[in-house]
Formats: structure tokens, sequence, C-alpha cells
């Protein structure tokens, strides 16, 4: 009998006090904010909150935008993905660089430079808005922009990394059978890197839902156009906090299924 | 049909330089160390790693000639390659795989699959085509392997170490079976392999590669016999040596001389079987020309002999009985002397 539990005390060693203790206070950080939500959610009005004409438009817009982010975050990213994967020409990490920068760049810095790149007097605004009419900020295209802009580097570094890992003497293979280059990519390389297309678009798709700064700052706050699910909260708190915190519940639901959904798959959960 | 290649080619610091010509019907297996550019010089031919000199034909027409700017990409030559770990594609089924090569080629999809049908059949897995390839025994993918490369009705099948990723219990098996299939199939067959038993089983005609060049050739007979390579008398088991022969009298190019019963003068090769070295505790009398002493540097059991190899002037490999070993009282680091009688060695001309 000694001896088992001898082993057993070795393979499960007794952690010092002041680790205990750290790591209590660390979760307890992250655990108390969610218990708040939780306790103050008026859950008797949830329905009534929830069904208004405001929070439903918010829902809506969020959705629209976000799915829409994360649709040409994949036309646009992958391809940029494989370039950066599989080719090598003068400059190449500079771009790569600056087009994962999204980042690590606060949103808003994003939501300006947005501004003067394609606001009214921007760059390429002016000539968009005098050769065919089209404005972008404070339009619901603009928030799409703005959250692509921040959230499409996620599909671009997630996709590159599953490119670079995967043996591409598959690819070769698929040659010497007769394929073309875009067959090949269609058939073999794409399916191949399938749960790095998967993660890359959740990841995108989660951080575009959420996205604030960059949203604001260059698509503005109008109702039913530009305010997504996150600007409505920010902006309910004031008004209305009940419906402020059933917006982030939801929010939160989302979050964590996601974060649940990838588990297995790419955040290495055990 | 014939495949006629000059290649040279480069990959890092290593440079290919081959000349191949194989014909319709000839097996040729290209046998080498790990290293020496047999899965490069497939590459090449695939189209997978391109030239920078040479030339490629087959059946008369330029695959790759890069003097005048010609090559064919690797999709659009008539070649079918196996690759050593057979690169099934995970994602597909078995009957996909096979199907592959056809749809990338155009081939409507039902035609497609009524051909990948046939094709499990005829390596006789009719009922596996709903399978995926990673749930597939290593002989059962190989024949998958070969069933795709072939479906596409290549005129050149190219084979990586088609043995090398099989259990040793089951190959003996397989290369009966891989043989039979190669037989059927009426285009150019070359084979790369680093092991020298299936190089003979299989090949009608063997090449030597070694450090990216063409060391010999020859059928496995003649190559095994005459070897002009340290590699290739490894494989075979045989006391190579490289020398000038002058008036029956071999200098060695490593050190030492040997004499032998008439040779032509130049330079040459000369084969010393290990069974026809024998070892004597002092130094032996009578007949023998080539008498010297050595030192035991290793003893080796290899079924009912004893290898044992001796550093000297040559240095030299003997294979002796356990008995003898016993009575000469041999063990690592002892002096003893080495004969060999002159009519023991093959010498031919380098």
């Amino acid at each position: 009998m000694a001896l088992p539990a001898r082993s057993q005390s070795r393979a499960r060693p007794a952690a010092p006090l002041p680790i205990v203790i750290l790591a209590g206070a660390g979760a307890a950080f992250f655990i108390i904010p969610l218990i708040g939500l939780l306790l103050r959610t008026p859950w008797a009005s949830a329905w009534h909150e929830l069904g208004s004409p405001e929070v439903l438009a918010a829902l809506r817009l969020s959705l629209l935008a976000s799915f829409s982010a994360t649709a040409i975050g994949l036309i646009l990213g992958v391809p940029l993905a494989w370039t950066f994967a599989r080719l090598t020409f003068p400059g190449r990490s500079v771009i790569r660089a600056l087009t994962v920068l999204p980042m690590v760049l606060p949103p808003v810095v994003g939501g300006v430079a947005l501004l003067l790149a394609f606001g009214r007097r921007g760059l390429l605004g002016s000539w968009l808005a005098t050769a065919f009419g089209i404005h972008l900020p404070f339009t619901t295209a603009g928030a799409i922009m703005a959250e692509t802009f921040v959230a499409m580097p996620f599909v671009v570094i997630t996709v590159e990394a599953g490119l670079r890992s995967m043996d591409t003497r598959f690819e070769d293979a698929a040659r010497t059978l007769g394929a073309s280059r875009w067959t090949v990519l269609r058939r073999v390389t794409l399916p191949l890197v399938r749960p790095s297309l998967v993660a890359g678009a959740v990841l995108c798709w989660a951080r575009a839902l959420g996205e604030f700064g960059a949203t604001i700052t260059f698509a503005g706050n109008l109702p039913g156009r530009t305010q997504t699910t996150p600007l409505a909260v920010y902006l309910a708190l004031e008004t209305n906090p009940d419906a402020a915190i059933l917006l982030s519940l939801v929010l939160l639901a989302v979050s964590l299924a996601v974060l649940i959904g990838l588990r297995d798959r790419w955040l290495g959960a055990s | 049909m014939t495949l006629d290649a000059r290649i040279r080619a480069s990959v890092g610091a290593f440079t290919l330089d081959v000349e191949l010509a194989v014909a319709a019907g000839e097996l040729v297996a290209v046998l080498g160390p790990n290293g020496a550019g047999k899965t490069s010089l497939l590459r090449a031919l695939a189209g997978l790693l391109p030239l920078s000199a040479g030339r490629v034909t087959l059946d008369g027409a330029v695959l790759e000639d890069p003097a005048k700017r010609i090559r064919v990409p690797p999709e659009q030559r008539p070649i079918g390659l196996v690759f050593q770990d057979y690169l099934l594609f995970p994602h597909l089924s078995v009957r996909d795989n096979i199907a592959f090569g056809l749809r990338a080629r155009g081939v409507a999809r039902a035609t497609a699959m009524a051909e990948a049908s046939r094709w499990l059949d005829r390596v006789g897995l009719p009922s596996e085509g709903e399978r995926r390839p990673a749930s597939l025994s290593g002989g059962q993918a190989q024949r998958v392997a070969l069933a795709r490369a072939l479906a596409t009705n290549p005129a050149l099948l190219l084979l990586d170490e088609p043995m090398a990723a099989l259990d040793a219990s089951t190959r003996v098996e397989f290369r009966r079976d891989l043989r039979r299939h190669l037989e059927s199939f009426r285009g150019v067959r070359l084979l790369v392999t680093h092991d020298p038993v299936e190089a003979v089983a299989m090949a009608d005609r063997l090449v030597v590669l070694e450090h990216g060049r063409v060391l010999q050739s020859g059928t496995p007979a003649e190559v095994t016999q005459h070897p002009r390579s340290r590699y290739v008398a490894d494989l075979v088991g045989v006391n190579l040596f490289r020398g000038r022969a002058s008036h029956d009298v071999i200098t060695l190019a490593d050190g030492g001389s040997l004499t032998t019963a008439g040779a032509a003068d130049g330079d040459v090769f000369a084969v010393v079987h290990p069974r026809t070295v024998a070892l004597y505790r002092t130094r032996p009398d009578g007949t023998p020309r080539n008498v010297w002493e050595g030192r035991a540097v290793d003893l080796d059991l290899e079924g009912d002999r004893v290898r044992v190899r001796l550093a000297g002037l040559p240095s030299i490999v003997a294979e002796v009985t356990p008995a003898a070993v016993r009575e000469l009282g041999l063990d690592r680091g002892d002096r003893v002397w080495i004969s060999v009688k002159a009519t023991e060695i093959n010498v031919y001309l380098a």
C-alpha cells in the first residue's frame, strides 16, 4: 500500500504557496467579471430587450458585416498566405509584416489609416468618389472594410502556417498525375490544409464580430448602417444598461462557442 | 519506345550528372547508397527538378532541353511516378486516388471511376475502393500507388524504393507481386533502390549511382562479378582493390601490393573473395605468393562463417569458419598472418 501512495505523491508535487495564491488571483481576475455579467443579467426582460428593433438591427448588421469580412478575408487572405508560404521575392518579409500588422496595431489607428486612404479626401477615396461616386466611410461597406482590415491577418497567419507544415510532395505527386497548378491547389493543397482554413476563418470571424475601434473611427456609429453589436453595447451602457448586458452576454456566448469549437484543433488544450 | 536522358541538375551543393538509356520492356534498377542522387534523378525525369544542362527524350519526343529552352511541365509528361512513401492523398478514398490522374486529365467522372474500379480488381483490392489510404496496410498502399501511377497509361514508369516502406517479412511476397504487375506494363520502367537484393531480383540491368554519377552499369551478373566501386563490392561482400598492374604485380592505390597470375598492365581493379583469404598464427611457408601481417579489427559471425576485418597493407576482409577462429585463438586486436593465392585474385581493367 505504501508504494503506490508514494509514487502518486511524486507524480503530483505539492505547489509552492505563493504560486497557488497568484494563480488563484489570476484566475479570479478573469472569472469575476464574467460572474458579474451573469449576476446582473436581467433574465426576466431578456426576450423583450433582445427583441427591440435597435438591438435586432445591431445583431443583424454584426452578422452581415462579420460574415462578409470573413468571406473577403478568405478570398484575399488565402492567396496572400500561399504567396508568403511558397514564393520568395524581394520585400517579401516587409510586405508580410505589413499585412499582419493590424493584429498588434491599436484598432483606432487602423481606422484613422483607413480614413486617410479611403476617406472623402483620402488617397484613393477622393478618386473613388469622383470617378465612381463610391463613398466608403460611414457606410455598411465601410464597416465591413474596417472589420476585414483588422481580422484578415488571422486567416493569413493561420493558413500560411498550415501551408508551410504540409508535405509539398503531395503536390508533386498530383502534378506527375497530370494536374495543372490550379487543379493541384483546388484538389490537393486546399483540402490538405482544411483544418488551418477552418481555424483561420473562425478566428477571423470572431475578431470581426468583436471589432470596435476601427469600425467606429472609419464607419462611425449610425444605427442600422454601421452600428454593430459592440458599438451598440458601448452606447447602450449609458441609456439602457439591461440591453448592454444582454448584448454582452450574446457576444460572450459566441466567443465561448468559438473557443470550445477550436479547442482540439488549434488552441492546444488537452 | 525508349528513354534517353542526359541529366545535369543541382540540388543545393549536390550535383547530379547522369547519362541513362532505357529501352521499352527493359527494367532498369538504379542502385546506390542513400544520398547518391537516386530520388533527384527520378524527380528530374518527372520534371519536378529542372535540368541545368542535358536533354531528356522519350520515344524521340523531347521532354527537356535547357539549351533549346524546352521544358515540358510535369503534368504534361507521359510519366507515372510511384513515390517511396506512396504519397496517397489522405483526404481522398482509394478509388478517388486511383481516378485522380484521369480526372486531372479531363476524363469524365463516371469513366474515371469505372477505370479506377478495373485497376482495383487488377491489383487485387476489389472491395477496398471506399477506404481511406490511412487505413491500408503497407502492401495495399503500395498496390494502390502503383495503380494510381499506371491508371493514366504512362509511357515511362518510375519507382522510388517501392519496397522501402514495407516490413522485411512481407517484402519477398510483394516483390514477386510487383514484378508480375511490372511485367504486364509495356512502357519504359525505371526503379531506384538502395537494396541490392531488390535490384538483382527485379531488374534486367543495373545502373550503379554514387555521388550523383554513374559508376557502373550492366546486367546484375556483370556488376556483381566485376564491381567497380567500394559500394558494390561491399554489397556483394568481396574485397575490391584498385591499383596499377605491371608484370603481374599490382601496386595498390591505398598502399601495399598484390601479386597475381597474369594480368594486363595498366589501371586495374582486383577482387578477392573473403573465403579465399587464409589466416595463420605464424608466417606460412609454401605456395601462396601474397603473405603479409595484419591486425584483426573486428570479428562478426554471419551465418556459419566469421567475417574478420583485418587492418594492414592492404586491409582486407577474410571469411573463416568458427572452428578456425577457435584454433587460431583469434580475438579483436590480435596480430595475424594473411595469405592470398595469386590465382584467387580476379583482375580486370579499370
